[in-house]
């Protein structure tokens, strides 16, 4: 088998900082934060009434006019995950049937999509007069359900919900007829399935992929199950702009928010045959799972997460010390964070109190399944600007973690950066992203 | 990426399954092979005002049964149950050592990963609906956010909410056998543990790993599941004879039977399985996988995502048409499912697609969703180590359109060395894999 290499063509993101990943990057780069009071419901009730929440936008001026009739098909998480797809391909300057029926210049059959995806929780007004209907004297009547709730739901509610719909729309809309994937692994999902579209090219069974995750989690119903986990910031009058510290000896938990991310991934052949950009290359990937029987914390030692991180390093062929830049998973729960460096420490050795780790949830909030797309985009950014942003609302290292977090605002080459996560459950994953050394 | 010189071989070494036909593989095939139906009245929730009162249970299941370390899985989910016994199962089967805190199998552990298949648990309706009720006024017809938030604050709890995540089931079962490999969970509706069976095999194909538990575990058995799939008009409404209500291919097909249920295959490299001198039960030899990109709502009304996947699965596994002995079909028993897989076989079978059996067991077993896959793919490896294809049970009036050899309601004595699966999910994810006789 001959080496066939990924390289990234393509950069979607719609995050707390703006609609697009210029947006993205223009705020991370000023260390802006996107977190604020929750607006999407009142969050009166909560222990801590903030999120990052995606600035608004019409999802009809963000998709093609043949596929508006879909939009009442589409959870918030779909959209997302449609717009930041359009934009990825948009800027890989691949034309697909969502971009211009007219002038199609990629082979639908060989283009692939990896979508990850989290749990999506359905919209509680939607299902309240169902629920009403079927409730007497305060007390749920499953046969009241049965026979008149039911009929009530509109009936292509479940559609709605899927979390294979995402991958579905986009699909649909950017006409994708290769392989198609959606990953379900919490927080973990992205690098996840950018690793996966990324082999599917390697391998010969696609010459693009759209890869990425999307999720929405300014959800009532999954804000509280954050909350019960003990993950989500407990405290009432917290500063939005600094509430959220990954690494840093002041951490106190995370925020929780929403966003997508898309990447074009494209084998090096067919981006240099279509003489495209290139913005990197996906030099290495790892996976491993952290074995917890708390099952919502990393492990301690950060085991799962050191195996994900060394096997990327080694898919990648490079040293610990060729890497210029880490973006860290860094949620902010102080746990979480420990065991994370542990892990990152073990994995890279000696190259650990000098690699530059930039946490970027400080700004970004916990995406849920998007959080790690977010940091493969503002990776590649930071690849191609040759910039690495200081980190936000980091003073001081907590105790027990000996990274080297930048504090300072720092230019010069990055040829390596690692992306990794983890998540509940336990899935870890890694990716390795190089500069792109040739010509196109 | 490094990229291996030579791809590995990846065989079949385990299996497990937790289905309403039975929680163990012998029995399981003895009831596919007497055409026994798994199909029973709802007993999870009272389902009797529903428009479909009956559905395909797992029956008389206790995890704690198959377990060393019960504790580690008491607040898992009805479907991350079931995938911790199959998977059980299917490493004793193969010779993985889930006994011990020390494994003495020989196999590294960051060698062996999870890929499963596997759906959201059932949340707890009552609470949900409690919560939403609290919070609707019904003369404004909107929602105030602040009761219905208090509510869910003293009824949830944090293991409940946790174990619905659907990457769950795939936590329990690497917990459970020490996996520290790749570790994956994908839900691509009723093709997510084809696709998952599919990507572990690439896996290990690239070096990845030595050894992946693949599979699938879902239950989406509970009312707003149920709900869900009786709005789209999915599910069969044959209430008055539930046994013979799963009738794929026949004229009077109405809808499938929704099942649960999990079902766990040990694919491994040739090499590894050599080295341990484990018993190989078939090779896994092809896998394709595509979507349709049609419509959310219908597949494709000439099967092209199908098509697609059936020949990159041919095109993988270097086979033909000619070389295919039986079709393990998706044959929902839905009007549009059954149709256009007919279409999709014939258009890439031609000549040969009245030559060759294809049939589905979802006429007995049900459909099991996430896990359906898998669970079908163990019907086919056994298939391959009887000679024996199993049946389409309930085939008494078939559709005049749908001509293909679809073994109606007995089971076939012939030479099977080679078995398509196939797998459609809803939203259009097609994924096919091929079985070979391992020689």
């Amino acid at each position: 088998m001959s080496s066939t290499r990924v390289v990234v063509t393509g950069l979607g993101a719609v995050s707390p900082l703006g609609l697009t990943a210029p947006d993205l990057w223009a705020g991370l780069r000023a260390g802006r934060c996107g977190i604020r009071r929750i607006r999407a419901f009142d969050p009166t009730g909560f222990p801590c009434e903030l999120a990052s929440e995606v600035p608004d936008y019409k999802i009809q001026d963000r998709i093609p006019r043949t596929w508006r009739k879909a939009v009442k098909l589409m959870c918030r998480d779909i959209e997302l995950a449609v717009m930041a797809a359009g934009e990825a391909i948009a800027a890989s300057g691949l034309i697909t049937k969502g971009i211009d029926p007219e002038k199609v210049n990629v082979n639908p059959t060989r283009m692939a999509i990896n979508v990850g995806a989290g749990i999506i929780c359905c919209d509680l007004a939607e299902l309240a007069p169902a629920v009403a209907a079927s409730t007497a004297q305060g007390q749920f009547d499953i046969h009241k359900w049965g026979r008149e709730g039911l009929e009530l739901i509109t009936p292509l509610w479940l559609l709605k919900y899927l979390p294979n719909m995402l991958a579905c729309h986009i699909g649909i809309i950017h006409d994708i007829q290769g392989p198609s994937n959606t990953i379900t692994c919490g927080e973990a999902s992205a690098h996840l399935a950018i690793g996966e579209a990324a082999q599917v090219i390697a391998r010969g069974d696609a010459d693009v992929a759209v890869a990425g995750a999307a999720e929405a989690k300014v959800n009532q119903m999954l804000m509280v199950r954050q909350h019960l986990l003990q993950r989500a910031v407990a405290t009432r009058d917290g500063d939005p702009e600094t509430i959220c510290r990954p690494f840093d000896a002041k951490a106190c938990g995370a925020i929780f928010g929403e966003g997508a991310g898309m990447v074009v991934l494209e084998s090096l052949d067919h981006a240099r045959a279509r003489k495209a950009r290139i913005l990197a290359e996906v030099a290495g990937i790892g996976y491993s799972h952290s074995l917890n029987p708390v099952y919502e914390r990393l492990e301690p030692d950060g085991r799962g997460l050191r195996f994900a991180v060394e096997k990327a390093i080694a898919d990648a062929q490079i040293q610990p010390d060729d890497l210029d830049l880490v973006i860290p998973h860094g949620t902010a729960v102080p746990e979480d964070d420990l065991a994370e460096a542990r892990g990152l420490e073990a994995a890279l050795g000696p190259a650990a109190g000098k690699v530059p780790v930039w946490p970027t949830k400080s700004m970004l909030g916990t995406t849920g399944a998007a959080s790690g797309a977010l940091d493969v985009v503002a990776a590649v950014r930071a690849i191609v600007e040759s910039v690495i942003p200081p980190a936000k609302n980091f003073s001081r290292l907590a105790q027990g973690c000996r990274l080297n977090v930048v504090t300072k605002h720092r230019a010069g080459r990055i040829g390596h950066a690692l992306c990794c996560s983890y998540t509940f459950g336990g899935q870890t994953a890694a990716v390795v992203l190089r500069a792109f050394e040739g010509t196109t | 990426m490094r990229t291996p010189k030579t791809k590995e071989r990846v065989v079949i070494t385990g299996t497990g399954i937790v289905c309403p036909l039975d929680n163990d593989v012998e029995a399981f095939w003895a009831s596919i092979l007497s055409g026994r139906s798994g199909i029973n009245r709802t007993t999870i929730f009272d389902a009797s005002t529903f428009p479909t009162t009956f559905d395909a249970e797992v029956k008389n299941y206790d995890f704690r049964v198959h377990v060393r370390r019960p504790q580690l899985h008491a607040a898992a989910s009805r479907g991350s149950g079931f995938g911790t016994g199959a998977a059980a199962q299917a490493c004793r089967q193969a010779g993985i050592d889930i006994e011990t805190p020390e494994p003495a199998d020989g196999i590294d552990r960051t060698r062996m990963g999870v890929y499963l298949g596997a759906g959201e648990g059932a949340m707890d309706h009552e609470t949900f609906f409690a919560c939403i009720f609290a919070g609707w006024d019904p003369h404004r017809q909107t929602m105030a956010s602040e009761p219905c938030t208090r509510l869910a604050f003293t009824r949830m709890t944090a293991a409940y909410e946790l174990e619905q995540e659907p990457n769950m089931a795939a936590a329990h079962v690497a917990l459970l056998a020490g996996a520290r490999g790749p570790s994956r969970s994908c839900l691509t509706a009723c093709a997510a543990s084809t696709q998952a069976v599919g990507e572990a095999m690439m896996l290990i194909r690239r070096g990845d790993a030595d050894v992946m538990i693949a599979g699938g575990a879902h239950s989406m058995i509970h009312p707003l599941g149920v709900t869900g799939f009786s709005r789209l008009t999915a599910l069969s409404r044959r209430n008055d004879s539930i046994e013979t209500a799963s009738r794929p291919f026949s004229g009077s097909r109405d809808g499938f039977i929704l099942g649960e249920g999990a079902a766990i295959l040990i694919l491994e490299s040739l090499t590894s399985a050599r080295q341990r001198g484990v018993p190989i039960l078939a090779e896994l030899v092809g896998y394709g996988s595509s979507s349709d990109a049609f419509r959310v709502t219908d597949m494709h009304e000439e099967g092209r995502g199908a098509v697609q996947a059936m020949r990159a699965a041919l095109a993988d596994a270097g086979l033909t048409v000619q070389d295919i002995d039986y079709i393990s079909t998706h044959g929902t028993s839905t009007q549009e499912n059954d149709s256009i897989e007919t279409l999709a076989i014939k258009a890439v079978f031609q000549e040969r697609s009245r030559q060759v059996p294809a049939s589905s067991v979802k006429s007995m077993l049900g459909h099991l969703i996430g896990a359906a896959g898998a669970a079908e793919l163990i019907t086919c490896v056994l298939a391959i180590r009887d000679n024996i294809v199993p049946p389409t049970m309930n085939l008494h009036d078939p559709d005049p359109k749908l001509d293909l050899d679809y073994v109606p309601n007995v089971p076939r004595k012939m030479p099977v060395n080679v078995v398509m699966k196939e797998s459609f999910g809803f939203g259009g994810q097609n994924n096919v894999v091929i079985v070979k006789r391992f020689t």
